[in-house]
């Protein structure tokens, strides 16, 4: 392992990092939109609008992110819709992340109890009351797991975007074996970077999971 | 059709080649299930001892398989282990490596959660009973057990095969790969190939993964 090679490619993964990071964290913030909103439409149980909601998130949960991205990039070109690598890679994570957080969300909507409703009907609140201070809270707790986990995913599903020739960790880490064939040292770096990515999220978000527990109720 | 390049599909070999595509990502991923199923059991039911050495050991297999990319695993085994080994592995053989590596440490999580929700009373009151431990385990745990674990187990191989399409990235022609030979060899004659050709290899990853997706969601309605 020689570690002055390692340094001189410091700036190059740093780079990369961020682009990674940029890349993540918009499609993160655009599929957590994408789950809310599908969330609510099949927990409300809007016609015809729930069946496309259910056709999507069957679609984008049962494929792999890589095929998504094909067909995003190269696919949509020859009909006349093209879109730059970057976007295509947000809008890719924000498709694909939207069907699991969808999922998260309703069952955490799902999950609580109808006597909830009730009893806050009971108290007078009325049905925007309810959803704000009654269902979203205890929501929330009961998704917060599945929530972070989502996010851990889609984080490593960055790793696909080399593809499409972002410019990456792995396409980083891909390029630089191929011109130096120092391998040892860039998969090393890989490594420790996407450690640095995904350490963080892994502890914040066991933090999280820790405060809300006490919404679960009754166990 | 023709502007959606669909026709490429059944110009000349083009459709046996896409299939037989496919059937390499279908026989690692189901190597790899397989696989995984077998040394997840066994782990998982390790990971349940008291033990600290093994718990320590089985935690950090656990925590770098869930922290790394299957793709960083892939290079990891495809290129790294090459180079420091000096050793050549197939790119199929080096894909089936990680999946089962990584496919053994989520079934192995699965079967950890499995077996600790199983309430403690669950095993006192077979004790109260007279049961041995064997008795208990066949009788008593591993039915209700098996019932938690099995829609889950059926999730992760619909991961599995999804996971599969990243094995293209270290040359593995599999269904995706020969799409795009496909494209690339028709580009002249049907420029607008990609959509059609990708839109199939889109839809055929659904048509897999979407039934046992459909059953492990049955079954789990069925039994909780």
């Amino acid at each position: 392992m020689n570690f002055e090679i390692m340094k001189s490619y410091l700036p190059l993964y740093k780079d990369a990092m961020l682009l990674t990071l940029k890349i993540g964290w918009l499609g993160i913030f655009f599929s957590i939109v994408i789950g809310f909103v599908c969330a609510l439409i099949r927990y409300n149980r809007i016609p015809l609008l729930q069946r496309v909601v259910g056709a999507y998130i069957e679609l984008f949960r049962n494929t792999p992110l890589l095929v998504q991205l094909f067909f995003l990039y190269f696919g949509l070109p020859n009909i006349g819709i093209s879109i730059d690598a970057q976007s295509c890679g947000v809008l890719g994570l924000a498709l694909i992340g939207g069907a699991y957080m969808a999922e998260t969300f309703r069952s955490g909507l799902e999950a609580i109890d109808k006597i909830q409703t009730e009893s806050a009907l009971s108290l007078g609140m009325n049905g925007w009351q309810i959803f704000i201070h009654i269902i979203v809270p205890q929501a929330v707790a009961v998704s917060i797991p599945a929530f972070v986990a989502n996010i851990i995913f889609l984080l490593k599903e960055t790793s696909v975007f080399s593809a499409i020739s972002l410019m990456d960790l792995m396409f980083t880490a891909k390029d630089l074996i191929g011109l130096y064939y120092k391998t040892i040292e860039c998969l090393t770096l890989l490594v420790v970077f996407y450690m640095i990515i995904l350490i963080p999220v892994s502890i914040l978000g066991s933090i999280v999971e820790r405060k809300v527990r006490y919404a679960s109720f009754g166990d | 059709m023709q502007a959606l390049g669909i026709d490429v599909l059944f110009k000349g070999t083009n459709m046996e080649r896409i299939i037989e595509g496919l059937w390499v990502s279908v026989r690692i991923s189901l190597i790899a299930v397989v696989i995984s199923i077998v040394l997840g059991l066994a782990v998982g039911a390790l990971m349940t001892r008291e033990n600290i050495v093994i718990k320590a050991v089985t935690r950090a297999y656990l925590e770098v398989v869930r922290f790394m990319p299957q793709m960083v695993l892939l290079f990891i085994v495809f290129f790294g282990s090459t180079r420091v080994f000096g050793w050549n592995i197939e790119a199929e053989i080096a894909s089936i490596i990680v999946f089962s590596f990584w496919g053994t440490a989520e079934m192995a999580d699965l079967v950890r959660g499995a077996l600790i929700s199983i309430p403690k009373h669950q095993y006192e009151s077979a004790e109260a009973l007279g049961m041995s431990d064997a008795q208990t385990y066949f009788y008593i745990i591993i039915p209700q057990a098996v019932r938690r674990l099995i829609p889950l187990s059926i999730n992760l191989i619909t991961r599995m095969i999804k996971t599969t399409s990243l094995v293209m990235m270290i040359g593995v022609v599999e269904v995706l790969k020969v799409g795009q030979q496909i494209i690339e060899a028709n580009r002249k004659s049907s420029p607008n190939a990609a959509f059609g050709i990708y839109a199939v290899v889109f839809l055929m990853y659904f048509v897999a993964c979407w039934p046992i997706s459909m059953f492990s969601k049955y079954l789990e309605r069925k039994w909780n």
